[in-house]
C-alpha cells in the first residue's frame, strides 16, 4: 500500500508544493526516527544516560542492554543535510577553525554543537554521557569523537576494529574485539550507565536483529526481479534507516521489516516498479549498481535525475554500510560477543579493496545491471580513495560501462546539479549505445 | 678518512633526490638473493624486516621533482598527493627494486592504497600493518604481537628461512643504536639549531629511509661530528616546533624557507619512524613482546593514534616544546590530510590555554610557491621575537 503525503502545508501566495508519494514503510521509518529524537531530547530529564556511536559497526543491541538512549552523529548530520540546515553548520565549524578539507559530517555535527545542539527536528539534543567509538572503516570517526570529547569532556570508549587488509577475518582479529568488549567496552558501559550487563538480554535483542536482517536481505534482493520493485540506493536509504541506527534488536524494527517485506512482496507479485517521490516508476530502462554514499542536501533532485530517465539502482554498496547481510551474516544469539565482532569486522568499508571490487562485480552479475555508477564523496576517503581504480577494474571484469560523478554528503557547495545531470544523461546514452551495438552483434 | 660535512651532505642529498632508489639496487646487488621491503609513513616494525635479512625502505612520496601523470588518474582532486606520487613511482617501475610493500595503519587513504597495491602489483608482497588502539598488553598487545608474528612468518617464507628470536633481538639492538644516534642528532639541533639547520637534519634523516641502519647510524654520528666543527653564526631566530608533517613531507625548499624566514625548527615530526619508539627496546627478551610493549607504552603521539584520555591530547607536542625550548609551533599539514587537519584544532586549543603562539598552513609535497609561506613564517617569527611577553 502506498500513501500520498504533502511535504509542506500549502501557504497562500506560494507555489503549490509537489505531492510526494511514499511507501507505508517509509512513513513508518520516519515516525521511528522522529520518535528517537524525542526520546533523546527527554532522556536526561527521565534520568537516562545517552550514548553516541557510529553507524558502521554500531553495537545497538549491546548499547540497549544498558538502557542508553542512542544518538548517531552521522544520522544527525544527514538529517540536517536533508533538511537543508547543514550548509550553515559546516561554515560555522569552518569559522571556528576547522579545515575546509575535512569531512563535512564532522563539521556539520560540530556546527550543531556550536549552535546549542539543536537537532534536526528542532529539539535540543543532550550531551552524550558516553562516546562509543565503534571504530570501523573510518579514521575520521576517531578524530570526530576526540573533538567532541575535547569540547564536552565526556567519557570515550574505543572499540578498535582491525581492517581486513588481507580480505579475511582471522581468529586473532575476532579475539581482539571480544577481549575489548569484555575488558573495556562492557565495564565502561556498566560504570557509566549504572546497569549491570545481562548477556541474556543481549541474546534476546540479537534474536530480534536476525529476524529483521532476514527481511532486509529479502527486500534488498527483490531488486533481482524485473522490474525491480525497489530502488536499492535511494529507496534503500529508507529501508536501512531503522536497522542501521537505534532500532536494530527492537521488536519495532522486526515489525518494520516485516511490513516492508510484505509490501515489497506485493509489488513483486504485481510486477510493479519502485515508488519514487513522483509516484511509481512505470518503465525500467536502466539497471545500475551504485558505489558510494548519496548526497543528502539535494537528495530528491539527485534521485529525480535517475527516475526521470527510467534508471533504477538495483544494488548499492551504501545499503551495506551498516552491515553486510547478503553474504549470510546474521547476529547470532548463541555466540553473542563473537557475533558482534564479526559484524564490526564485516562492515562494507572495513573490507579490503579487492573484496569491495569483487562484491560490486558480483552485484553487477546477480542483479543483471547495465553498469556501475560511482558517486564519489569528497568527505569520505574511506569510501572514495581508490574508486577510480575500482571503476577500471569493474569495467575490465564485467565488460559493462562505468561512470564517475562527484558530490558530497552534506556540503551543498559540492553538489553541482547541472554537471551531475549532464554526466548521467551521457552515461545513459552510452549504455543505450552499448546495448544497440550488442543487439547488432547478436543479430549477426 | 673522516668525511667532511660537504661530503656527507652531498651523499644525503643524492640519496634524497634519487627516486630510482639506486642505493637500494646497489645494496641488493652486493649479495645475490637480497630483498628489500618498502614501507610508508608513519611506523612499521622495521626490526622484523631487518631480521629477515631484508632492507626496509621508506617510501615517502615523490617530492617536488617528479611529475605525476599516471598517479593522478587514480585520485580525485580532494585526495592528498602522497598516494598519487607513490603510485606513480610504482607504475613507472621506480619501485621495481622492492619485493614488497607495507602500508601502516595511518589513514583511510593509505589503508585503501594497500588494497590498490594488491590489485595493481599482484606479484609483490603487500601487507597492511594494523596497530592497536587498545593499549592493554593483554588486549591490544596480544593482537599486535599476532600481527607482527604474521609479518614475521610471511617474511621468513619470502627469505627462505624462519626469523629466529636471536635474529630479531640482534635487529632490535641495531635499531636501538640507530634511535640513539637520531635522538642525539635531534638533541644537538635543539641545543644548537644554528649549527644543525633543519634542512640538513632532514636530509640526514631521509638518508636513513634507504640505507641499512648499520650504515645510517655512523652517517648520523659523522654528521654530528662534522657539523660541530663548523663555525656558523648564531642568529636571533624564533625557536619553533613544526608539527603535522608526519606522512606527506614538505618540499625541502619549504623547510629552508621557514628557516630563512627567521625560525629555528627545534623539533619536528618528519620521518617519525626513526623516533617513534621513545627509548631502548630490550634486546634480550621475547622480541615481539618487547616491540609491542614499546609501541603500547613508550611511543610517540601523533594524529592517527588514538588518545585514550582527554588529558593525553597534546602531551607529546607540549613535551617537544619544552624539551626543545620552543617559543611557538608551526602547524604544517599536507592538504587533505584528514588526521593532521582534524587533530589541529584540538592541539591549537591546548596551545591557546598554555599561551603558546602558533601559526598554521597547508602544503603539498610539490608546493612551489614559497613566498606566502616565507611571509607567514616570517611574520610569526617577528611576532614572537618582537611582540611576545617574553
Amino acid at each position: 500500500m502506498n500513501t500520498t503525503i504533502q511535504m509542506t502545508p500549502a501557504q497562500p501566495g506560494k507555489k503549490p508544493v509537489a505531492e510526494v508519494q511514499k511507501e507505508d514503510a517509509m512513513l513508518l521509518q520516519k515516525e521511528m526516527l522522529n520518535a528517537n529524537y524525542k526520546d533523546l531530547a527527554s532522556a536526561h530529564d527521565q534520568g537516562r544516560k545517552v550514548a553516541a556511536t557510529f553507524v558502521p559497526g554500531n553495537l545497538n543491541e549491546l548499547v540497549m542492554c544498558f538502557d542508553f538512549a542512542r544518538s548517531l552523529p552521522e544520522t544527525n548530520a544527514l538529517q540536517n543535510g536533508m533538511r537543508k540546515k547543514s550548509g550553515k553548520l559546516i561554515m560555522d565549524a569552518e569559522r571556528d577553525g576547522h579545515s575546509e578539507d575535512v569531512c563535512t559530517y564532522v563539521k556539520s555535527d560540530l556546527g550543531m554543537m556550536l549552535g546549542g545542539e539543536i537537532g534536526p527536528t528542532g529539539e535540543k539534543l543532550p550531551t552524550p554521557d558516553l562516546l562509543l567509538l565503534s571504530y570501523t572503516g573510518c579514521f575520521t570517526f576517531m578524530k570526530w569523537f576526540e573533538l567532541i570529547r575535547q569540547k564536552y569532556n565526556c567519557e570515550t570508549v574505543m572499540l578498535h576494529t582491525p581492517y581486513q587488509g588481507d580480505g579475511k577475518i582471522t581468529q586473532s582479529m575476532r579475539d581482539y574485539i571480544v577481549k575489548q568488549l569484555k575488558e573495556t567496552v562492557i565495564p565502561t558501559m556498566e560504570r557509566v550507565s549504572g546497569v549491570k550487563f545481562d548477556i541474556d538480554r543481549l541474546r534476546q535483542y540479537m534474536r530480534e536483529s536476525a529476524k529483521a536482517e532476514d527481511d532486509l536481505v529479502k527486500v534488498l534482493q527483490s531488486a533481482k526481479n524485473r522490474p525491480s520493485p525497489i530502488d536499492g540506493y535511494f529507496g534503500a536509504v529508507y529501508y536501512i534507516g531503522p536497522i542501521f541506527t537505534a532500532f536494530r534488536g527492537l521488536p519495532e524494527a522486526t515489525q518494520y521489516y516485516d511490513v516492508l517485506r510484505r509490501e515489497i512482496d506485493e509489488r513483486v507479485r504485481n510486477k510493479k516498479g519502485p515508488i519514487t517521490p513522483d509516484g511509481e516508476m512505470l518503465e525500467e530502462k536502466y539497471r545500475l549498481v551504485v558505489e558510494g554514499p548519496p548526497n543528502w542536501t539535494s537528495f530528491r533532485d539527485f534521485w529525480k535525475m535517475f527516475y526521470d530517465e527510467g534508471a533504477v539502482v538495483v544494488s548499492s554498496t551504501y545499503a551495506k554500510v551498516g552491515g553486510v547481510y547478503d553474504n549470510g551474516f546474521r547476529h547470532d544469539a548463541d555466540h553473542p560477543l563473537e557475533s558482534l565482532a564479526d559484524y564490526c569486522l564485516g562492515c562494507y568499508t572495513n573490507l579490503s579493496f579487492p573484496q569491495r571490487i569483487d562484491m560490486i562485480c558480483k552485484y553487477m552479475d546477480e542483479y543483471e545491471a547495465d553498469g556501475l555508477l560511482i558517486n564519489s564523496i569528497k568527505s569520505c576517503n574511506s569510501f572514495s580513495a581508490g574508486q577510480l581504480l575500482m571503476l577500471r577494474e569493474v569495467e575490465k571484469r564485467t565488460g559493462k560501462p562505468a561512470a564517475f560523478i562527484e558530490s558530497d554528503l552534506v556540503d551543498p557547495r559540492y553538489f553541482s546539479g547541472a554537471n551531475i545531470k549532464n554526466r548521467l544523461e551521457s552515461y545513459f546514452q552510452m549504455i543505450k549505445q552499448k546495448r544497440a551495438v550488442a543487439g547488432v552483434v547478436t543479430a549477426h | 678518512m673522516v668525511p667532511t660535512l660537504k661530503d656527507i651532505m652531498a651523499r644525503c642529498e643524492a640519496l634524497f633526490e634519487d627516486l630510482h632508489f639506486n642505493a637500494v639496487k646497489e645494496w641488493k646487488a652486493a649479495v645475490p638473493g637480497r630483498k628489500a621491503i618498502g614501507f610508508m609513513p608513519v611506523y612499521v616494525p622495521r626490526e622484523i624486516v631487518h631480521a629477515a635479512g631484508m632492507l626496509p625502505v621508506g617510501i615517502f612520496g615523490g617530492g617536488d621533482q617528479m611529475e605525476v601523470i599516471q598517479g593522478d588518474a587514480y585520485y580525485q582532486s580532494y585526495i592528498c598527493r602522497i598516494p598519487r606520487s607513490t603510485l606513480e613511482m610504482g607504475l613507472t617501475g621506480r619501485l621495481d627494486c622492492l619485493d614488497g610493500m607495507l602500508f601502516p595503519s595511518l589513514c583511510d587513504v593509505i589503508r585503501n592504497l594497500s588494497g590498490m597495491w594488491q590489485v595493481l602489483f599482484k606479484d609483490k608482497y603487500v601487507r597492511y600493518i594494523d596497530v592497536p588502539h587498545n593499549y592493554l598488553d593483554s588486549v591490544g598487545g596480544e593482537f599486535y604481537i599476532q600481527e607482527m608474528q604474521t609479518l614475521r612468518e610471511d617474511l621468513g617464507r619470502i627469505a627462505g628461512k624462519p626469523i629466529s628470536d636471536e635474529a630479531l633481538n640482534a635487529s632490535i639492538a641495531v635499531y636501538n643504536e640507530n634511535r640513539r644516534a637520531v635522538q642525539d642528532l635531534y638533541a644537538y639541533r635543539a641545543q644548537k639549531p644554528w649549527q644543525a639547520p633543519t634542512a640538513e637534519v632532514y636530509l640526514v634523516i631521509r638518508a636513513g629511509m634507504v640505507l641499512p641502519p648499520e650504515e645510517h647510524t655512523p652517517l648520523v654520528r659523522a654528521y654530528l661530528a662534522a657539523v660541530d666543527l663548523e663555525d656558523r653564526p648564531k642568529r636571533d631566530k624564533a625557536r619553533v616546533v613544526l608539527t603535522g608533517s608526519f606522512c606527506e613531507q614538505p618540499p625541502l625548499s619549504l623547510i629552508k624557507s621557514i628557516e630563512m624566514a627567521g625560525c629555528y625548527v627545534v623539533d619536528d615530526d618528519f620521518g617519525l619512524i626513526m623516533r617513534w619508539l621513545l627509548d631502548e627496546v630490550p634486546a634480550d627478551g621475547n622480541p615481539l613482546e618487547e616491540l609491542s610493549k614499546a609501541y603500547l607504552h613508550r611511543s610517540a603521539q601523533q594524529a592517527s593514534k588514538f588518545d585514550e584520555k582527554k588529558e593525553d591530547k597534546g602531551k607529546y607536542l607540549l613535551h617537544q616544546i619544552k624539551q626543545g625550548g620552543a617559543e611557538g609551533v608551526i602547524f604544517a599539514a599536507a592538504s587533505f590530510c584528514d588526521p593532521a587537519l582534524l587533530e589541529r584544532p584540538m592541539l591549537q586549543d591546548i596551545l591557546s590555554k598554555q599561551k603558546i603562539p602558533y601559526t598554521a598552513f597547508k602544503f603539498a609535497e610539490n608546493t612551489g610557491q614559497m613566498a606566502p609561506i616565507r611571509e607567514q613564517a616570517g611574520t610569526f617569527a617577528d611576532s614572537i621575537k618582537l611582540w611576545s611577553d617574553a
